[in-house]
């Protein structure tokens, strides 16, 4: 089993520093964690401070998995390179490996991973000349085909509709469970993160202001300081937690 | 009004089932088709190379310079001079310039991630020139132990000087590719100004060997200096095929090839030290040969992709193909006479790249 842990991380862009302090207990893998905060609040911060881009003081513990084992998906998905969806893909599991020539083994792994997103009609196109939703299709792909034990996404499914919202979702569950992978996803939709994801870290202003269980961490409190909506969570007919917003707060109270 | 008046029930998005598993795997295809690109690319150069000795003031049968090339000892003396140690050198020079022209400029534009970088656009001809320029109108040597080679040892130092100079902003801290692309641009107005107000207290002797060097020629060519660009050739590019993989990810974004682990600063000075001398030597021999840093690459990019596998040798094989094939021309153009390359390369390129561009119908950047 994988467990991630921040123990009083600091992050900064040279001198200007965001997290001072942020701090939490062993996440362990095997289902989903949402990050979750208002704009700007720091998540994709935290994610670049754990994938090692960013300097600071503290420590980021794993266990039960190396730190080669880390994927991090960015949030950006423009690219102008001239290579094809499988180029892409192919260059993604082959960083750190060497050798030009790709095993059956690797060409098998790359096939699944785009099976499992049903995106194998896209292989033979070229980067540049995809929609937005496929982009971060491939993007995604990029990260898993590895199989890597640490995953984190920034925002990995902004761009997709809403059937393939659900179709990734499902598959980084179960991804998470074959794998015991951590897998830390940044989420605005909280419908969503409800729905997907088992605990949730919430960060507010370089802050961790709460970590836990996602129905406890989603409390209207929390909700409220967060994001300045009065909301409430409902059981729907058929037994789903479901959060409906009622309305902003005046900014400032 | 219409009203949405969807009934029937949507099981699955659309989703084409994969190709059926009766030939190769289509990755296999698409790399079998690449290596076929390559190797088509290098029988067109071996083929420009012949074309390119046959040529010249003194017309022999291309059946007797073929002799020649294969029984030096049997063929006339004056036969053997011209193809041996005129033509040849020559001929492959224009390969092993261009060649190296256009790995620098492929390189420059993927590290950093600007389809107009090069060589050229980078400052190092212009700062080459200003050097060159310093030798023939004030005598200055930079590197007083060999005069004998003054003009091109000085256009050396200069471009290396420039290169430290990018390469030291490169490896400051929060600098991003723009600021370096800037900084090259401000180099090349630098360095011309220089060389105009050299230009413009020049003799006019002085003033006339500044324009010819500045025109880029290949007559100067010479065995020791093939041997030595074809050297950085040959140690540079494994050098490159062994970052391949690192390379290509580089093209996906800065923040992508950092996820994947790709250390991205520490790539990009390294390629930045390679490519200053990819560059700076070729350019110190034979003068601006401006277009080929940037043409060659793109050719590349539209025939192969941006594999590195494939765009690597793509890159060199292209820029020696036009290179060669400049040669070609500027000696068939006018009968008797050889014009510099450097006015050639660009006549020639620009139709045969735009065509590429035009009937490719792909983004090409
Ligand atoms: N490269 C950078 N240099 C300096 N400051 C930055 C940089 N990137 C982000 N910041 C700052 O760090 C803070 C956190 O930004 P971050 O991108 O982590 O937010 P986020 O939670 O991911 O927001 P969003 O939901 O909009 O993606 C912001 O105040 C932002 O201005
Ligand atoms: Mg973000």
């Amino acid at each position: 089993m994988v467990t991630l842990e921040l123990d009083r991380v600091e992050a900064r862009y040279g001198r200007k520093i965001i997290y001072t302090d942020a701090t939490t207990p062993a996440i362990s893998g095997g289902h989903l964690t949402a990050l979750i905060g208002p704009n700007a609040a720091g998540k994709s911060t935290l994610f670049r401070r754990i994938a090692g881009q960013l300097a600071g003081s503290g420590q980021v513990r794993i266990t039960g998995a190396d730190r080669d084992d880390l994927r991090y998906m960015p949030q950006d998905t423009a690219i102008s390179a001239a290579l094809s969806v499988y180029e892409a893909v192919i260059l993604a599991l082959k960083q750190g490996r060497s050798g030009w020539r790709l095993s059956a083994g690797e060409l098998a792994a790359v096939d699944a991973i785009l099976t499992r997103l049903k995106i194998t009609a896209l292989a033979e196109r070229q980067l540049a000349e995809l929609s937005g939703g496929q982009r971060q299709l491939i993007s995604i792909a990029q990260t898993l085909v590895s199989r890597p034990r640490l995953v984190l996404m920034d925002e990995p499914t902004s761009a997709l509709d809403l059937y393939r919202q659900y179709e990734v979702l499902e598959l980084l569950r179960s991804y998470a469970a074959e794998t015991g992978a951590v897998v830390v996803l940044a989420l605005h939709d909280l419908n969503q993160v409800m729905r997907s994801c088992t605990t949730t870290i919430a960060v507010a202003e370089g802050r961790v202001v709460a970590v836990g269980p996602t129905l406890e961490v989603l409390s209207p409190a929390l909700i409220r300081r967060l994001y300045a909506i009065e909301s409430r969570v409902e059981t729907c007919s058929r037994g789903c937690p479901m959060m409906i917003v009622d309305g902003a707060l005046e900014q400032g109270t | 009004m219409s009203s949405p008046t969807e009934t029937a029930p949507i099981k699955t998005a659309p989703t084409k089932t994969a190709p059926p598993d009766t030939a190769a795997h289509p990755y296999r295809r698409l790399v079998a088709r690449r290596i076929t690109l390559v190797l088509g690319l290098s029988l067109l150069l071996c083929l420009s190379i012949a074309v390119d000795v046959s040529l010249g003031p003194a017309r022999y049968a291309l059946r007797d310079v073929a002799a020649t090339l294969i029984w030096p000892e049997a063929a006339d003396l004056q036969m053997r001079v011209v193809v041996w140690d005129i033509r040849l050198p020559m001929a492959l020079m224009a390969v092993t310039v261009g060649g190296c022209l256009s790995l620098a400029g492929a390189q420059m534009q993927t590290i950093l991630a600007n389809p107009l970088a090069s060589p050229f656009t980078l400052g190092l001809s212009a700062a080459a020139s200003f050097g060159a320029a310093l030798a023939m109108v004030l005598g200055v040597a930079l590197f007083p132990a060999a005069l004998a080679l003054m003009v091109p040892i000085n256009a050396f130092v200069m471009a290396m000087l420039a290169a430290l100079l990018i390469f030291a902003l490169s490896s400051m801290r929060g600098v991003t590719v723009e600021t370096i692309v800037l900084l090259g641009i401000a180099l090349v107005f630098t360095f011309n100004a220089a060389l105009a107000l050299l230009q413009y207290f020049a003799s006019e002797q002085a003033l006339a060997a500044v324009v010819f060097w500045t025109m880029g020629s290949l007559t100067k060519a010479s065995w020791d200096k093939v041997a030595v660009t074809a050297a950085i050739l040959v140690v540079c590019t494994p050098l490159f095929a062994r970052r391949a993989w690192a390379l290509t990810a580089i093209r996906l974004g800065e923040a992508r090839a950092s996820a994947m682990g790709v250390p991205v600063r520490r790539l990009r000075l390294e390629t930045l030290v390679l490519v200053s001398v990819l560059a700076a030597i070729p350019v110190s021999f034979v003068g601006t040969i401006g277009f080929i840093g940037i043409v060659g690459p793109h050719i590349a990019r539209l025939l192969l992709g941006e594999d590195q596998r494939f765009f690597l040798p793509g890159a060199i094989l292209s820029g020696a193909l036009i290179l060669s094939a400049t040669s070609v021309l500027s000696k068939a153009i006018l009968p008797g006479a050889v014009l510099p390359i450097g006015i050639i390369t660009a006549l020639v390129g620009v139709p045969f790249f735009a065509t590429l561009i035009f009937t490719h119908g792909r983004r090409s950047w």
